[in-house]
This record gives C-alpha cells, sequence and structure tokens, in this order.
C-alpha cells in the first residue's frame, strides 16, 4: 500500500516537472515563464521528496529530504522573486 | 530492470554531460556560456555521485559549479560595465580574439594529450594484479593515518606534501588578487525578500562548513568542501548587500590568509625537529594533527575563495595602507 502509495506521488512529482519544463519551453513572457517553473518545481520537488521519504521508510531519510525541499522552497522563491523585480524595474525604468 | 533504468540515467547523465560542455563552448553569449558551465558542473557532480565518489561531487558542486560560477559572472558583468564606457578596450579586444583562436588550438591539443594520458593510465591500471593497485595499498595502511575516510587519509597524510603546495597556489593566487587594487564598490541592498533568505541560509552554511570539517575524518567532507562553504555564506551575504561579510580586519585577515600553509609547515617543521621525517605525523598524534591542519586550511581556503570573488584589496586593509602612506 505505502510502495503504492509513494509511487503514485513520484509519478505526480514527474508530472510536475514535465508541466513546468514545458511552460518554460513554451510560455510567451519572463512572468508567467517563472511563474510555471516556481510552482510546479515546489509542488513537484515537494511530491518527489514525499515519494521517495515513504518509499526509504526510514525517519532520517525523511527529515534530510524535507530539509532539502524546504531549502529549494526558499531558494527559489527568492530567486523568482529577484528575477521578476529586476525585469520589472528594467520595463518601467526604459 | 533495475540494471536497465540505471543504464538509461546513466546515458542520459552522458549525453547532458557532453551537451551542456558543448553549448557552454560554442554559446556565443558569455554571460548565457557561464549559465550553461554552472549547469554542467552540476550534472558532472551527480556523474561523481553516480561513480561512487561523493568527496569529488561536493567538492565540484561547491567549487566548481557554485562559486567559480559565481566568480565568472562577476567577470562577465564586469566586462560589459568596462565595455561600455571605454572604446579603447574595443581594440583590445580584437587582439584579443587574434589570440584567442590560437590559444583554442594550443588548448585543444592539450586536452587531448590529457584525454590519451588518462585513457592510457586506467588501460594500464586494469590489467594490473589487484594488491597493485594504489586504492589498496592505501587501505591496508588507512589504520596508521589517523582517520577513517581515505580521501582525507590520502589528502592530509599519505600525500600531504601535494597539499601543502595546493595551499602553496593559493597563497600565490591571493597575493596576485591583492595586487589588483581595492575591492569592487559593495552592492545594492536587495530588499526584504533575499534579506529573509540570507538571515537564515548563512547560519546554515556556517553550520554545515563546520560539519564538513569534522566530518572529513571519516566520511565525505574535508577542508577544501568545508571551505567553499563558508566562502558560499559570505557570497550570499555580498549579494545582499552587506558591508561587512565576515573577513576579519587586515591583520587578522593575512594571518588567515598564511594559515593553511602556515599551520602545515610548523608542524612539519616540528616533527622534524622531534627527529621524524617533514609531515610524518605520529599514529597516536596523527588524528589531531589533520584536524587542526584542516581547520587552519579551510579558513585560509574560505578567505581566498571570498577575496577572489571580492576582485582585490577589502576596504579594510585598503583603509589601513591608505593611513600607513600619510
Amino acid at each position: 500500500m505505502t510502495e503504492l502509495v509513494s509511487s503514485l506521488m513520484i509519478v505526480a512529482g514527474i508530472g510536475f516537472y514535465l508541466a513546468g519544463s514545458i511552460g518554460l519551453l513554451r510560455l510567451p513572457d519572463l512572468y508567467s515563464r517563472l511563474h510555471a517553473l516556481t510552482k510546479a518545481d515546489n509542488l513537484g520537488l515537494g511530491l518527489l521528496a514525499a515519494g521517495l521519504a515513504l518509499h526509504s521508510q526510514d525517519l532520517l531519510m525523511a527529515l534530510k529530504l524535507l530539509l532539502v525541499w524546504l531549502a529549494v522552497l526558499a531558494a527559489s522563491a527568492a530567486s523568482a522573486h529577484l528575477i521578476a523585480r529586476h525585469a520589472h524595474r528594467q520595463e518601467a525604468g526604459s | 530492470m533495475n540494471t536497465t533504468g540505471l543504464l538509461v540515467f546513466d546515458g542520459l547523465l552522458l549525453i547532458s554531460i557532453v551537451s551542456l560542455a558543448w553549448s557552454a563552448l560554442a554559446s556565443p553569449d558569455a554571460r548565457r556560456s557561464v549559465i550553461l558551465f554552472m549547469a554542467f558542473g552540476l550534472v558532472l557532480a551527480v556523474a561523481w555521485g553516480r561513480l561512487l565518489a561523493p568527496d569529488v561531487a561536493l567538492a565540484e558542486a561547491a567549487i566548481g559549479a557554485g562559486l567559480s560560477g559565481a566568480l565568472l559572472l562577476v567577470a562577465v558583468g564586469e566586462q560589459s560595465n568596462r565595455a561600455l564606457q571605454d572604446n579603447a578596450l574595443r581594440v583590445s579586444e580584437r587582439n584579443a580574439l587574434r589570440v584567442r583562436a590560437t590559444l583554442q588550438w594550443v588548448i585543444t591539443i592539450l586536452c587531448v594529450a590529457l584525454a590519451a594520458t588518462l585513457a592510457w593510465a586506467l588501460v594500464h591500471a586494469l590489467d594490473r594484479a589487484t594488491n597493485e593497485r594504489l586504492a589498496q595499498v592505501v587501505s591496508e595502511n588507512l589504520a596508521a593515518s589517523g582517520v577513517s575516510n581515505p580521501v582525507t587519509a590520502i589528502l592530509l597524510n599519505f600525500r600531504a606534501y601535494d597539499t601543502l603546495l595546493e595551499l602553496a597556489v593559493l597563497l600565490t593566487a591571493v597575493l596576485g588578487i591583492l595586487a589588483l587594487g581595492t575591492a569592487r564598490p559593495d552592492y545594492q541592498r536587495t530588499g526584504p525578500v533575499f534579506d529573509g533568505l540570507a538571515r537564515w541560509l548563512v547560519p546554515v552554511l556556517i553550520l554545515t562548513a563546520g560539519y564538513l570539517l569534522w566530518v572529513g575524518a571519516h566520511a565525505p567532507g574535508g577542508a577544501f568542501q568545508a571551505g567553499a562553504t563558508l566562502a558560499a555564506a559570505a557570497v550570499v551575504l555580498r549579494l545582499a548587500g552587506e558591508r561587512s561579510i565576515g573577513l576579519p580586519q587586515a591583520g587578522a585577515l593575512r594571518v588567515i590568509l598564511a594559515a593553511g600553509v602556515g599551520m602545515f609547515l610548523v608542524i612539519g617543521l616540528t616533527l622534524l625537529l622531534l627527529g621524524r621525517p617533514f609531515l610524518g605525523y605520529p599514529p597516536a598524534w596523527a588524528g589531531s594533527l589533520i584536524l587542526l591542519i584542516e581547520s587552519a586550511a579551510m579558513l585560509a581556503i574560505a578567505a581566498t575563495l571570498v577575496l577572489a570573488f571580492l576582485g582585490g584589496r577589502p576596504p579594510a586593509i585598503a583603509v589601513n595602507e591608505e593611513n600607513n602612506r600619510c
């Protein structure tokens, strides 16, 4: 049962990554690309980490995966903000 | 099924390494090249992980992808700033292009020679009997080295000479950086979002550096990875527009920069005076001496990398020298 749930989570996570990558390539401007990338990567990585944690059946490993996810969450949120603000200021300046 | 899956993964890894390397080299835009180079470094780190070499993977991710990438990005930004200000640079750029064409051939020939040498060494090593291999010799003598991580045993004990000379190279490089002039001006403050990230990321990075230094004795880690992590903390602070980025005042900074080579020499020479070979640690003391050298080396490596990112003398040293001149 846990095996099935963890597999489903990993597959769903990969789906989010796929959607994020397609969004990065296909969406028209920087803001919507950022939107696709950060939302999808955060949720995708979260699902992957949760699936792997469930798969490992190990509390310490699960905590490490949680830490990885939280670090990526904070880093990607901050960098998306910086990129978007830079682009916004350049538009406002020109 | 499992092995086929891994084979597919390795194949994808190989293809992405080669194609990232190629597109980094072939891209006409320098900034794009640098970003591709950073991605290349990260994928390369995964490849080292797959080769069961986590020490190299850590070093590649921290130094190869992270800090080198940051250094190259700063260099690219500086170059385009100067090109805008200065038309004379155009002429020197034209000359540089001519040199580059020649240089490309020289580098290509050197790389092919290096690849051929490595391939020859691999083929040569494969048909030797197992007990002649270096790894075998290392693991046989690991107990006497004072640490249980074979990589640290080689770097700080069996081949300590090499590491001493590596640190001497770093010291020479930092002397060159100090001779370049004063550091670039500070960045603007980045605002609350990045500040918030820096506020918890910097302590975590410092903690990680301490952990990597300590764990190097019995698991992947060590002075180089720890130093790079510590330097990354300073880079984050600088990017956040912080004025003080953890570098000490002029006098202490000089001591720290020389600490890696200095600690090595002090311990090596003391051992000579005690009648042992240079850097031939007594087995009972080896563990503590290695930790002592690694701590000093970590600080020296971190300070060197931070100065490289600053691109010159930090304000503390610059002010100090102005005063001396008056």
